[in-house]
């Protein structure tokens, strides 16, 4: 039986680099772009099948260096859950049409090779072959980064690389050092079964030094203080959907590596060592979040840190051990499903409204509700709201360090968090709620480019079928500078025309204070993409936490993993 | 016979390879720096060569030519190939040479302190070299901070790898050749993507001064 269900090792691999290979051959766009959402579902049913597999006590491997244990089982559902919202959630955009003809297959090959490379990172039996294929996440998404080909988006994918490989370089150091000390077994071996057993005899100077070495260059890759510098730059410049992947699915990867690390040298050193460095990390990962957040004033930059500050909390629930664990791999699921979410409708705000600046844009739940309200949703899961799966993740992890003796370090935690809070709720309340006619004064400043389209929609042409983005923006300069005119949004999809005041459509009638009489403003309700994924994602995290079986069970058998269960 | 040599090939290839990563830290122009690092590739190469004949094994020998295939040769090729086509700005780096060597005589000694403690027990020849390796990752390290031209970090970055590479090859005789090979490609694949991002930087801007990479911050 365990062999039979082996295949699924492999599917996860082979798949997503067979739709790659499709995906630059295939010469349409639109059969193209589903490349990376099959490769999603690839990983997605394999990581099911596995947990499946995993739940009914068995271990599937695959050639000695593919092994699914519960941990790496239900990472790669983690992995395969993610990618689907940000690739399915990003198909509604043109986020990388600046990519040249000849490239245009790119694209949509990396993102499915990164998912086979993130999928082999989980499934690996052999932490050499684990360093290798984040290492190959460092190659696959230098190019995603410096897709719009930018000079920011430039300097954002020369310091991702120059940090990631250099990172991961020191990982690799690490790791070797463990291979040195692994001789005492007898072979040197860098497998992590026979590594994390009890009990060994290996060189505990060797271990420390290399179980340092690892954990600060993986943390570079999970984007923990002070190795972060890379993380706001290359989550802001890079397409959403790639932003969304990179924020949940290679930060959890990262973390997982530490955590795979931990296991090995707690078994020698015990654990004050590491708990020590992963406190120390988490908590300036939140401090520099917090800080970074205060005055922050790009929305995608504000997600960017917020990531920081998520990855904080789970360094310190890594820190804290095995009681917390459940609560940081529920954790890892929660937070990548939120953001990836967040960052999707991120990409389609940059879209419509032509500028990453909060102050720019304002009043987005009048003027469009249909991304402003997935936007709040999101907002209101990521910054810890029951019932989404973060606020009981964040809850387990400082009960868990409360009583296991780290009062002092989930106090300041907490103190953070608040501050966090504080200004991610400042923030999205400036991004979304307002009068829209605080909006009007800010005239975007990428206006003049649509002036076509605007044209093209005043006059009542029909807009060509695969041309809806421009057609949206029509409407948003409809919206936005034919008030007076007593225009409809011809372009939208829900022509939502009114013609007696604003007031009727504004939630807030006391904020509108302004006698404006006879004015049309007509909400954008369109999604700007497919709205189903993002729902799945919101509702995927809501329900979640509260299912004890086979999701805790799962967790609870994926966490004592790195206690030492096989 | 190869017993006597044995140490004394070790010592020969460790102190070429710390001798090119200090000449490198020395030398502004970019063309020596290549030369110098096709030089240190060849160096591994019978660093880990020697390694495998004493231990009379196959596979080491295997990844021996593989290290003088990719480090000696194919690295220094490519690096070589994309430097003719741009033009030849020498570094202005942000320390003088004298202390910069300076820096390179104590991280010297910082390795050899730090390799003290952690491979105190580890008494074999190649193991007393390894301290050698300590201390190209951290030259490649000083590199990577005081140089301005993209393509220069790009040196300190290679540099920093031949590091690990020697730390790998005189603790533990090397990584499985599988391994060597995941790790050599994904090494070779960075530095031309550094290499890409360092052309359309040039295209851009019309250099490749890591100094005007400030747009991006808070």
């Amino acid at each position: 039986m365990s062999q039979s269900l082996s295949f699924a090792l492999w599917t996860p691999l082979a798949l997503p680099v067979l739709f790659a290979l499709l995906s630059l051959t295939v010469p349409s766009p639109r059969v193209r772009r589903l490349g990376p959402i099959a490769s999603s579902l690839a990983v997605l049913g394999s990581g099911v099948i596995l947990d499946v597999a995993v739940l009914n006590d068995q271990v599937p491997t695959f050639g000695g260096l593919l092994r699914a244990d519960a941990l790496s089982a239900y990472l790669l559902t983690v992995v395969g859950a993610i990618g689907l919202v940000a690739t399915w959630g990003g198909l509604g955009g043109n986020g990388h049409s600046q990519t040249p003809a000849r490239w245009a297959g790119s694209y949509d090959g990396l993102i499915s090779v990164f998912l086979a490379a993130m999928s082999l990172a989980v499934v690996a039996d052999n932490i050499g072959l684990m360093w290798a294929s984040i290492e190959a996440t460092t190659i696959t998404t230098a190019f995603l980064v410096g897709a719009h080909r930018t000079g920011k988006s430039l300097e954002a994918s020369w310091k991702y690389v120059i940090l990631g490989s250099v990172g991961v370089a020191i990982a690799l150091l690490g790791i070797l050092l463990i291979y040195a000390a692994s001789r005492a077994t007898g072979e040197a071996t860098l497998s992590w079964l026979v590594l994390s057993q009890p009990g060994l005899p290996l060189d505990p100077a060797l271990v420390r030094a290399g179980g340092a070495l690892a954990v600060l260059g993986f943390a570079t890759k999970a984007g923990l203080a002070p190795m972060h510098s890379w993380l706001p730059d290359a989550h802001s410049q890079a397409p959403a959907p790639v932003s969304g992947l990179m924020s949940g699915v290679l930060l959890a990867v990262a973390l997982y590596a530490i955590l795979r690390v931990q296991a090995i040298t707690d078994a020698v050193i015990g654990p004050d060592f590491l708990r020590a460095m992963l406190s120390v990390a988490g908590l300036l990962s939140l401090f520099v979040a917090a800080a970074l957040l205060i005055r922050q004033r790009d929305f995608k930059r504000m997600l960017a840190y917020s990531s920081i500050e998520h990855m904080g909390l789970m360094a310190i629930g890594a820190a804290v051990g095995a009681a917390a664990l459940p609560a940081v791999l529920l954790y890892m699921l929660g937070h990548g499903l939120v953001k990836a979410t967040l960052f999707v409708v991120s990409g389609r705000i940059l879209e419509v409204e032509g500028t990453p600046t909060i102050a720019n844009v304002r009043a987005l739940l009048v003027r469009r509700p249909g991304l402003a309200i997935p936007w709040l949703v999101a907002m209101a899961a990521l910054v810890g709201f029951p019932p989404f799966s973060i606020f009981f993740s964040e809850v387990g992890i400082i009960l868990a360090g409360w009583s296991a003796g780290m009062g002092v370090v989930v106090g300041i935690a907490l103190v953070l968090l608040l501050v966090i809070f504080a200004s991610l709720t400042r923030l999205t309340v400036a991004l979304t709620i307002g009068s829209p006619h605080d909006a009007l004064d800010h005239t975007p400043p990428t206006l003049p480019e649509h002036a076509t389209g605007e044209a093209t929609a005043r006059t009542g042409h029909p807009t060509a079928p695969g041309d809806e983005s421009e057609a949206d923006r029509a409407a948003t300069n409809l919206s936005r500078l034919e008030v007076e005119a007593g225009i409809d949004g011809a372009g939208a999809p829900e022509p939502f025309p009114m013609t007696s005041n604003i007031r009727v459509a504004a939630p807030f009638p006391d904020t509108v204070a302004v006698p404006v009489v006879d004015v049309v403003i007509a909400p954008d309700r369109s999604t700007h993409g497919p709205l189903l994924p993002l729902v799945l994602a919101l509702a995927t995290c809501a329900v979640v936490p509260f299912i004890a079986n086979p999701v805790g069970v799962l967790l609870v058998r994926a966490a004592a993993v790195l206690g030492g269960a096989h | 016979m190869f017993e006597t040599t044995y140490p004394q090939l070790i010592g020969l290839c460790t102190g070429t390879l710390l001798l090119t990563s200090a000449l490198m830290v020395w030398r502004h122009s970019m063309l020596a720096s290549i030369r110098l690092l096709a030089v240190q590739g060849f160096a591994l190469a019978a660093l880990v060569a020697v390694i495998g004949v004493q231990k009379g094994e196959v596979e080491v020998i295997l990844v021996a030519v593989l290290v003088l295939l990719v480090k000696g040769l194919g690295l220094p090729w490519v690096l070589a190939h994309e430097s003719k086509a741009t033009t030849r700005t020498d570094e202005a780096p942000r320390l003088n040479p004298t202390a910069s060597l300076l820096t390179v005589a104590l991280l010297t000694i910082l390795a050899y302190v730090v390799s003290s403690r952690v491979l105190a027990r580890d008494t074999s020849i190649s193991a007393h070299a390894a301290p050698i390796g300590l201390a190209m990752v951290l030259i490649g390290f000083l590199l990577l901070v005081t140089r301005r031209q993209a393509r220069s970090q790009l040196i300190g970055f290679l540099v920093l790898d031949n590091g690990i590479a020697t730390v790998a090859f005189l603790t533990s005789g090397g990584v499985p050749l599988v391994l060597e090979l995941g790790i050599s490609l994904d090494v070779l694949l960075v530095v031309m993507i550094l290499y890409v991002f360092a052309g359309r930087m040039h295209n851009k801007f019309g250099n490749t001064d890591i100094d005007q990479l400030r747009k991006l911050h808070d």
